[in-house]
C-alpha cells in the first residue's frame, strides 16, 4: 500500500505547505481583474422609470447601461421577517443565466409594498414597517434603504453595479445574424438606442479563454461576471462569508487581493490569509451598536468579496484632523460583490437585531439539521484505522482507559482500493461483526464515501452512473474524468435530482453492502477535488446537464451531501435522523449534517484559527461546526493535543483526526498524566450533553448559533465586537480555552455590565464587563456560567452517550444579582424524527425567582415520557434557607435536604428526585 | 433481574442489589459487606462524613469517595466488583452499572436497565481454563523446544571450545616440556625435591577443602533428593526407595536397615542428616551429574575425575539443572547473557521467517533486519535494522527494535518492533502497521518459552473459582 499511495500522493500534494502558484489571484482570474479595474465613479446604469410595474408581490423595472444600451431587469421584492430581495438579470439574455436552485427552502414569502412618491429623478417605496422605505433613483441607478431619517444601506451608491451581458463572440456574429435573421435579442432591445456604442464595446483578455498554468478554460458563453456594490453607512464592523483561516472580523480590503469564494481542496492552508477554501456561503453581516443587518448573495459561481472601511482608509494627516477636530464624519463599509456568472440575487436582511438576522436567513434557507444526541460526543478518527482488528482495540482502549467515546472513523483506505460503497476484503472482510461488535458497546461507527467514482468496469457504481449517464460531461459531452484517490475517476452530476435519488438509494441496507443502522457517512473532497484539474478542481467549462461548472461550482459539496443525507433517512424509512459530514459547503448546508475546518495541522495558530472559523460559520447558520482535534497534518506536541481537546470538547463538533503519516496518538498513548487531563476533557464534554442538545434544538428551531461570537449576545458593548479568543455556547456559557504554549494564565473578556459570571469549576463569582486573569494549569478550561441561567447536566459519564439516556439530571442554578435565573431542558428519544412528525419531545422553562425554583411545560402539546429525574440542584449565589421543601405536580409537599457552603455561598439540594418531565416547584425559605 | 442473597438493602429506586462490595484504594479485597453494617450510621471510607445506612445505594452519591453507592452509578468514582462465580472477579467503574451493556459475566451490573444478559461465567471460566491449558501445553513443549536448541547450541560451543582447549593444552604441554628441560638443565637435583614435596602438600590441603565442599553439596542435593515429600526431614521410607543402600545384601533396604542408617531414628532434619550421610555416601546413588570443574594441577586431574564419575554417571535430567546453574550462578551479567543466549537459539532455530500478506512478503532475518517486497516483483524495502531489545522493564526481551529503514515520504525512517511470544514454531505470525511506516510484527519462537512451571501455577490459580 505505501508505494501506491506514495505516487497518489506525490501528484496531488507534493508541498511542505500551501503552494500559494496552485490557486488564483484576483489578477490572475480574469473577470475578476476586469471588475476590479472598474473604479468607484458614475454608474453607466439609469433606471427607467416609465417601466415600472408594480404588484402586490413585486416591482419591476428596467435599468439601462448608457454605455452599451444593453438593458437590465431589476426585481424588487419585500419579503416576509424584515427582508428585501433585489433581483437583477438580463432583461431578454442570449440564453438563461444560472439561478441557483435548491438553496432557499421555499418561494420566500412577500409583502406588499406601495408607492409612497414618484417624479422623474425616481420613486419611493413604503417597505411597511418602522417607516422603512427603499428609495429608487433613477439617473445614475441607486437603491437606498432608509429608517425614518438613516440610511440603513445603499446599492449601486459607489456605481459599480456591472452586468456583463452574453453576447456570441465576435468572429462568428457575422454568421450568426447571417444565418439567423431575428440576430441577437441584445441587439434587438438596443435597436431604438445608439447601435455604435453596443458595438464600440472591446473584448478584453481572457473574456472568451483563459488560461492558468496548463489549464485551459474554453468559456464557449464568453464574458458574464457579474457586480454590485453595498455601502453600510455608520458600520465598522462585518462579519461572514467563510471559509477563510482568519480573523472573525472582516479584513479591509483595499491594496490586496478580495476574500475569495471558491470551494477548492486546499493542501496544507495556511492562516490568516483571505484565500479560498472548501466552502463558501455568501452571507455578509454587518453590526454596530444600533444594528445588525446581512446580505445574503446568491450566487454559486466563483466570487470575490471586496471590503473596505472608509475609516480605515484614511490617511495619519485625516485622522488628525479628526483627532483636532473631533470627527463629524460616520464610519462606513463599503462591500463589493464579484461573481463570475449567473445573476445577481440579493436579500437584505434588515435585523434589527443579530437574531433577527439569524431568523431572517434561517426563513431563507433553513436551519441547522437537529443532530442526534450521539453525534455530539467524542469522534475518534485516524486516515486510517487499519482494519477489523486495529478498530476494535481502538474501542477497547476508550473502555480501558474510561474515556467515553460515540464514534470511531474510517477514512479512505478502508474501501477495496478507492472504491467507494466497498469493504477491502482483507482488512475489512467482516464489516458487520465490527459494526455489531460496536454496536454492543452502543458505540458507533462512520465511514468515508466521496464522490470521485473510480473508473473501472468492474465497479458496479461506476458501471451504473456511466449507463445512466450521471456523470459529469466535458464540454465535448464525454464522461469527465479527474485524478483523485482512486486514481482516474468519474464525478457524478450531483445537481441533477434523478442522480441524487440514485446515489440516496445506495444507502439502502441492501444496496450497500456490510451497512447497518450504526454506521454513518462522511463525504470529503466534495469541492470538488480533482488533483489533476486548474486549481485542484474541476474545469470550469465542464458540464452539468445545460449547465456549465462555472455556474454550479460552489453548490457541488451542498448537493453531495443533501443527496447523501437523504439516503441515510431513506434507509431507514424516514425514521433516523442522518448524520453525514462534510468539507464543501454551501449557503443551506445546515439543513443536512455537520462540517469541519478541514486539513488543519498541529500547530498552535491552527488551534487558535479554529475558533474564528467556526465562529464565522454559526453566523451564517452552520453551528455543527469543528476542526480536527489534535491537527491533521503534522504531530502534535502532547500539550498541543492536551490543550486541543480541552478547547474541542467545548465545540460543537468534537472530533480528533490525524493524517496517515503521523505517529498514532489515541488519547491514551502519551502517559497517564496525560491520558487523565484528556478524559478529563472529554467527560466534561458528556457531563454537558443535555446542554449541547438543548442549544442545537435551539438552532434547529431558531437558526441561532450555538457557538456565538460575544457580540451577538452583547451587541451594544463595543469591547466584543473583536473577539475571537473566546465564546458563548449559546448565551450562558463563556468560554476561553487556552490556546498558547507554555501558558500561565490567559485574559478573558466577561461581557454585560451589571452581570455576574460564575466560574464553573470553582463556582466562584466574577463581574462582568472586566477583563478577568485567569491563572492555568494544564488541567484548566476556563469555562463560566452566565448569573441568570440555569444550564442542566448529567453527571454520570458513561462510555457513550447512548448509556446515558436514562441518567438523571443535575441543574446548575446561577443566580443573577436580582437572585433570578431561568434556563431550559430538552428531551425526547435522542435518535428519530418523532420529535419533528410526533411531537414526542418534553421542553420544560425552568425559572427561579422569589425563593422559588420551578419547571414549566414549553410545548402543552407535545408526549414524551422520560425515565430521567432530577438528582441534584446546585446554586450558585445563593443564601442559606431554613428548609426547603419540594411541591410535585399533584401538589403533594415533601421536605428537600440540602447543604450550604457559606464560603461560596453554594446551595446544593439533595436528590429532589422528580421527573425530569414532570411539572415541580421547589421553595427556599 | 438477578435475585440475590444480599437484596436486604434499603434501596429506594435501586431494587436488588446483587453484591455489596468495594473496591477501596487499589486493594482487590473485596470484603462483602464488612464496610456496611446495615442499619448503623455508614462513614465513608475516606473518613469525610457519616450518614445514615439508608444512604448507602439509594443512587445518589454523598461521599466524595463514592464508598457510599459500591452498587449504584451514582458516583463518578466509584468502583462495581461482580463475583463472577465461574471466572474471575473483576472490579468495573460503577458507571457501567445498568448503562444497558454486559459488563459482569454474572449479569450482576445490569440489574435495573433491561439488558438481556446471560450468566456467561462458566463457559468463560471454561473457556480461559482451556486457553491457558493449550498456552501451557504450547509452553511445555515450546521449553523443550528450546532446552534442545540451547543444547545443540552449547553443543557446538563445547566442541568448539574443546577443540580450543586441546590445542591450547597442546601447546602448554610443548611449552612446559620445553620449560622443564630448561630446568633440569638449569637447576640442580636438590632444591628441586624440596619444592615439590611442598608443593603437593598444599595441593593436598587445598584438594581436602574442595572435597569437603563437594561432599556437602552433593549431601545437600541427596537430602533434597531423599525428602520425596519436601517436608524438611528424610524419613525411612524415603530412604527405602534407594536399594543401593541395601546393607545386609538382600537386594532391599529394609525398615529396620532404614532406621540403622538414620541412627535408629524415623526421620531426621538436614542438620542429623550429616551423620547419615557419611554412612551412605559411598553406596548413595543419585541422579549423577557431570564432573564440576575444578582447577586442578595437570597431575592430579585424572584422579579427581575418576572419582566424581564413579558417583555421578552421567544423566540428561541433570544436565538440566546444571543449565539452570549455569543461567543463574555463572552468567552474573545476565542480560548480556541471556541475549546471547537467545541471540544463540535463534541463529540455531532458523536464519530468517517470513509472512505474505496482501501484497507484500514481510522477511525477517532476526538481528539483522526486516524488510518487505512486492509479491509480484520490485524491490525490497528495508523496515529496519536490528536495534535493541524493547521489552518492559521486567522482560525487555519480548520486543525487539528495528529502526533506520528506508526513509518514508513525508515521514520518520521505517521502523519495526517485533513481538516475541512462545510457541511451538519459529514463524512470523502476523505484520501491521499501525502508524505509518511503523510496522508491528507478531513472531513466535521457542526461544521466549518459559518454565512451564509458571504457566501452569496461573492455571491452578484460576482453577480456584
Amino acid at each position: 500500500m505505501v508505494p501506491l499511495l506514495v505516487a497518489l500522493l506525490f501528484l496531488c500534494l507534493g508541498a511542505e505547505a500551501v503552494d500559494r502558484s496552485n490557486f488564483k489571484t484576483c489578477e490572475q482570474s480574469s473577470f475578476c481583474k476586469r471588475q476590479r479595474e472598474l473604479k468607484p465613479g458614475q454608474s453607466p446604469y439609469r433606471a427607467l422609470l416609465d417601466t415600472l410595474e408594480l404588484s402586490d408581490s413585486r416591482i419591476t423595472l428596467q435599468l439601462i447601461n448608457d454605455n452599451n444600451k444593453v438593458r437590465l431587469l431589476l426585481e424588487l421584492y419585500r419579503l416576509h421577517g424584515n427582508m428585501t430581495r433585489v433581483k437583477i438579470n438580463e432583461l431578454k439574455p442570449l440564453k438563461p443565466r444560472y439561478e441557483v436552485p435548491d438553496v432557499l427552502i421555499t418561494d420566500p414569502p412577500t409583502e406588499p409594498m406601495t408607492l409612497v412618491a414618484q417624479d422623474e429623478n425616481g420613486l419611493v417605496l413604503s417597505l411597511g414597517v418602522d417607516e422603512q422605505r427603499v428609495i429608487v433613483s433613477a439617473r445614475p441607478f441607486r437603491l437606498d434603504i432608509v429608517e425614518g431619517p438613516t440610511v440603513l444601506l445603499s446599492l449601486n451608491s459607489r456605481g459599480l453595479l456591472t452586468f456583463e451581458h452574453l453576447r456570441l463572440r465576435k468572429d462568428t456574429k457575422h454568421d450568426a445574424d447571417a444565418e439567423d435573421g431575428g440576430g441577437s435579442e441584445n441587439a434587438e432591445q438596443a435597436e431604438d438606442e445608439d447601435e455604435q456604442a453596443v458595438k464600440e464595446e472591446e473584448d478584453k483578455p481572457g473574456m472568451w479563454e483563459e488560461t492558468f498554468k496548463t489549464h485551459s478554460d474554453s468559456k464557449p458563453n464568453g464574458p458574464s461576471s457579474i457586480s454590485l456594490d453595498f455601502s453600510f453607512p455608520g458600520v465598522d464592523h462585518v462579519y461572514g462569508i467563510p471559509e477563510h483561516a482568519d480573523t472573525l472580523k472582516l479584513r479591509n480590503t483595499d491594496g490586496g487581493d478580495p476574500y475569495r469564494l471558491y470551494n477548492l481542496d486546499v493542501f496544507q492552508y495556511e492562516l490568516h490569509n483571505l484565500m479560498a477554501l472548501y466552502g463558501a456561503v455568501p452571507v455578509i453581516i454587518s453590526h454596530n451598536t444600533e444594528r445588525t443587518m446581512g446580505i445574503f448573495w446568491l450566487n454559486a459561481a466563483e466570487t470575490w468579496v471586496d471590503i473596505s472601511s472608509s475609516t480605515a482608509g484614511k490617511t495619519v494627516f485625516g485622522k488628525m484632523m479628526d483627532f483636532v477636530q473631533g470627527s463629524s464624519e460616520v464610519p462606513q463599509t463599503d462591500v463589493r460583490w464579484i461573481s463570475e456568472s449567473g445573476i445577481i440575487d440579493v436579500f437584505v436582511l434588515l435585523g434589527p437585531t443579530p437574531n433577527d438576522v439569524f431568523a431572517q436567513y434561517a426563513s431563507l434557507t433553513g436551519t441547522q439539521a437537529f443532530p442526534s444526541l450521539s453525534t455530539l460526543g467524542y469522534h475518534q478518527c485516524r486516515w486510517n484505522y487499519n482494519d477489523k482488528e486495529d478498530v476494535k482495540t481502538v474501542d477497547e482502549g476508550f473502555d480501558k482507559h474510561d474515556i467515553p467515546c460515540d464514534f470511531i472513523w474510517l477514512d479512505i483506505e478502508h474501501t477495496d482500493g478507492k472504491r467507494y460503497f466497498t469493504w477491502d476484503p482483507h482488512k475489512f472482510a467482516q464489516p458487520k461483526e465490527m459494526l455489531q461488535g460496536l454496536m454492543d458497546k452502543k458505540r458507533k461507527m462512520v465511514a468515508i464515501v466521496d464522490p470521485h467514482i473510480k473508473v473501472d468496469s468492474g465497479y458496479n457504481i461506476n458501471n451504473e452512473i456511466r449507463s445512466k449517464s450521471f456523470y459529469v460531461k466535458t464540454k465535448d459531452g464525454a464522461d469527465y474524468e479527474g485524478w483523485c484517490w482512486p486514481g482516474n475517476s468519474g464525478y457524478p452530476d450531483f445537481t441533477n435530482p434523478e442522480m441524487r435519488a440514485w446515489w440516496a438509494s445506495k444507502f439502502a441496507y441492501d444496496q450497500y453492502e456490510g451497512s447497518m443502522e450504526n454506521l454513518f457517512i462522511w463525504n470529503d473532497m466534495n469541492e470538488p477535488s480533482v488533483f489533476n484539474g486548474p486549481e485542484v478542481t474541476m474545469h470550469k467549462d465542464a458540464l452539468h446537464g445545460s449547465w456549465e461548472h462555472r455556474d454550479v461550482h460552489n453548490i457541488y459539496g451542498l448537493y453531495v451531501q443533501k443527496a447523501t443525507s437523504e439516503g441515510l433517512i431513506q434507509r431507514s424509512g424516514g425514521v433516523e435522523r442522518p448524520f453525514v459530514l462534510t468539507r464543501a459547503f454551501f449557503a443551506g448546508s445546515q439543513r443536512y449534517g455537520a462540517v469541519w475546518t478541514g486539513d488543519n495541522a498541529a500547530e498552535w495558530g491552527h488551534l487558535k484559527i479554529s475558533i474564528p472559523m467556526c465562529l464565522s460559520l454559526g453566523l451564517v447558520g452552520i453551528s455543527f461546526c469543528g476542526a480536527d482535534v489534535g491537527g491533521f497534518f503534522k504531530h502534535p506536541s502532547t500539550e498541543l493535543l492536551v490543550r486541543w481537546y480541552q478547547a474541542g470538547a467545548y465545540q460543537p463538533f468534537f472530533r480528533a483526526h490525524a493524517h496517515l503519516d503521523t505517529p498514532r496518538r489515541e488519547p491514551w498513548l502519551f502517559g497517564p498524566d496525560n491520558t487523565a487531563l484528556i478524559r478529563e476533557a472529554v467527560r466534561q464534554r458528556y457531563a454537558l450533553l443535555p446542554f449541547w442538545y438543548q442549544l442545537f434544538y435551539n438552532a434547529y428551531r431558531t437558526g441561532q448559533p450555538v457557538m456565538r461570537a460575544l457580540w451577538v449576545e452583547y451587541p451594544k458593548e463595543p469591547a466584543t465586537f473583536v473577539i475571537e479568543d473566546e465564546y458563548l455556547l449559546g448565551k450562558d456559557l463563556l468560554v476561553h480555552p487556552v490556546t498558547d504554549e507554555g501558558a500561565k494564565g490567559v485574559t478573558a473578556y466577561l461581557p454585560g455590565k451589571g452581570e455576574i459570571w460564575y466560574d464553573v469549576h470553582t463556582f466562584q463569582k466574577h463581574k462582568g464587563a472586566q477583563n478577568l486573569y485567569i491563572p492555568v494549569t494544564m488541567s484548566s478550561i476556563p469555562v463560566f456560567q452566565r448569573g441568570g441561567s440555569i444550564i442542566s447536566r448529567k453527571n454520570r459519564v458513561r462510555r457513550s452517550s447512548t448509556c446515558m439516556e436514562n441518567d438523571p439530571y443535575t441543574l446548575y442554578v446561577a443566580l443573577s444579582p436580582q437572585g433570578t435565573a431561568e434556563g431550559e431542558i430538552y428531551i425526547d428519544d435522542f435518535h428519530t424524527f418523532n420529535f419533528e412528525k410526533e411531537k414526542q419531545f418534553i421542553h420544560r422553562h425552568l425559572h427561579f425567582s422569589d425563593n422559588t425554583l420551578s419547571s414549566n411545560n414549553l410545548a402543552p402539546d407535545s408526549n414524551f415520557s422520560t425515565a430521567a429525574w432530577i438528582e441534584k440542584v446546585i446554586i450558585m449565589g445563593a443564601t442559606q434557607p431554613t428548609s426547603i421543601s419540594l411541591i410535585a405536580a399533584d401538589g403533594t409537599k415533601s421536605a428537600v435536604e440540602f447543604e450550604f457552603d457559606s464560603a461560596a455561598s453554594v446551595l446544593t439540594l439533595r436528590k429532589p428526585g422528580v421527573n425530569a418531565g414532570a411539572d415541580w416547584t421547589v421553595l427556599l425559605q | 433481574m438477578q435475585s440475590s442473597p444480599h437484596s436486604s438493602v434499603p434501596t429506594s429506586s435501586v431494587k436488588a442489589l446483587p453484591v455489596i462490595c468495594f473496591l477501596y484504594l487499589s486493594f482487590h479485597v473485596c470484603t462483602e459487606r464488612q464496610f456496611y453494617e446495615e442499619n448503623k450510621p455508614f462513614t465513608c471510607l475516606d473518613g469525610s462524613r457519616t450518614i445514615p445506612f439508608d444512604r448507602v445505594n439509594d443512587d445518589y452519591c454523598d461521599c466524595r469517595d463514592g464508598s457510599d453507592e459500591p452498587g449504584t452509578a451514582a458516583c463518578p468514582n466509584g468502583s462495581f466488583h461482580c463475583t463472577n462465580a465461574g471466572f474471575r472477579p473483576t472490579f468495573i467503574p460503577s458507571s457501567r452499572i445498568n448503562d444497558g451493556i454486559c459488563d459482569c459475566c454474572d449479569t450482576t451490573d445490569e440489574y435495573n436497565s433491561g439488558a438481556k444478559c446471560e450468566n456467561t461465567c462458566k463457559e468463560l471460566g471454561q473457556k480461559e481454563h482451556e486457553v491457558l491449558q493449550k498456552m501451557a501445553e504450547i509452553t511445555k513443549e515450546g521449553f523443550l523446544l528450546k532446552q534442545q536448541l540451547i543444547q545443540e547450541a552449547k553443543n557446538r560451543q563445547q566442541e568448539k571450545q574443546s577443540k580450543l582447549t586441546e590445542l591450547q593444552n597442546n601447546k602448554k604441554e610443548l611449552e612446559e616440556k620445553v620449560e622443564a628441560l630448561r630446568t633440569v638443565k638449569e637447576t640442580a637435583e636438590q632444591p628441586e625435591k624440596e619444592a615439590k614435596e611442598l608443593h603437593l602438600k598444599a595441593w593436598e590441603e587445598q584438594k581436602a577443602i574442595i572435597r569437603a565442599e563437594k561432599d556437602k553439596a552433593k549431601m545437600a542435593e541427596a537430602f533434597l533428593e531423599l525428602d520425596d515429600d519436601a517436608d524438611g526431614f528424610v524419613a525411612v521410607a524415603e530412604l527405602q526407595t534407594h536399594a543401593e543402600l541395601d546393607t545386609d545384601a538382600d537386594g532391599t533396604v529394609s525398615e529396620t536397615e532404614a532406621q540403622g542408617l538414620l541412627g535408629g531414628v524415623d526421620h531426621v532434619d538436614t542438620a542429623s542428616f550429616e551423620k547419615v550421610w557419611d554412612n551412605i555416601k559411598d553406596k548413595y546413588v543419585s541422579e549423577p551429574v557431570e564432573p564440576a570443574p575444578v582447577d586442578t594441577p595437570p597431575e592430579e586431574s585424572n584422579k579427581l575425575a575418576d572419582n566424581d564419575s564413579e558417583q555421578y554417571p552421567s544423566d540428561d535430567d541433570v544436565q538440566e539443572e546444571e543449565e539452570e546453574d549455569e543461567e543463574e550462578d555463572d552468567y552474573p551479567e545476565e542480560d548480556f547473557d541471556k541475549v546471547r543466549k537467545l541471540n544463540i537459539t535463534m541463529y540455531v532455530s532458523y536464519s530468517q521467517s517470513y509472512i505474505v500478506l496482501c501484497r507484500y512478503i514481510y522477511k525477517l532475518c532476526p538481528f539483522n533486519r526486516v524488510s518487505q517486497k512486492p509479491k509480484y516483483g520490485g524491490s525490497e524495502t528495508n523496515l529496519g535494522t536490528w536495534g535493541t531489545w524493547a521489552g518492559p522493564e521486567d522482560n525487555k526481551y519480548l520486543l525487539m527494535k528495528y529502526e533506520h529503514g528506508t526513509g518514508c515520504w513525508q515521514g520518520p525512517n521505517r521502523s519495526t518492533t517485533v513481538k516475541l511470544t512462545c510457541g511451538k514454531e519459529t514463524t512470523v505470525m502476523s505484520t501491521s502497521e499501525p502508524s505509518r511506516c511503523e510496522y508491528l510484527m507478531e513472531f513466535t519462537t521457542p526461544a521466549v518459552c518459559q518454565e512451564p512451571e509458571a504457566v501452569i501455577s496461573s492455571l491452578h490459580g484460576h482453577d480456584e473459582f
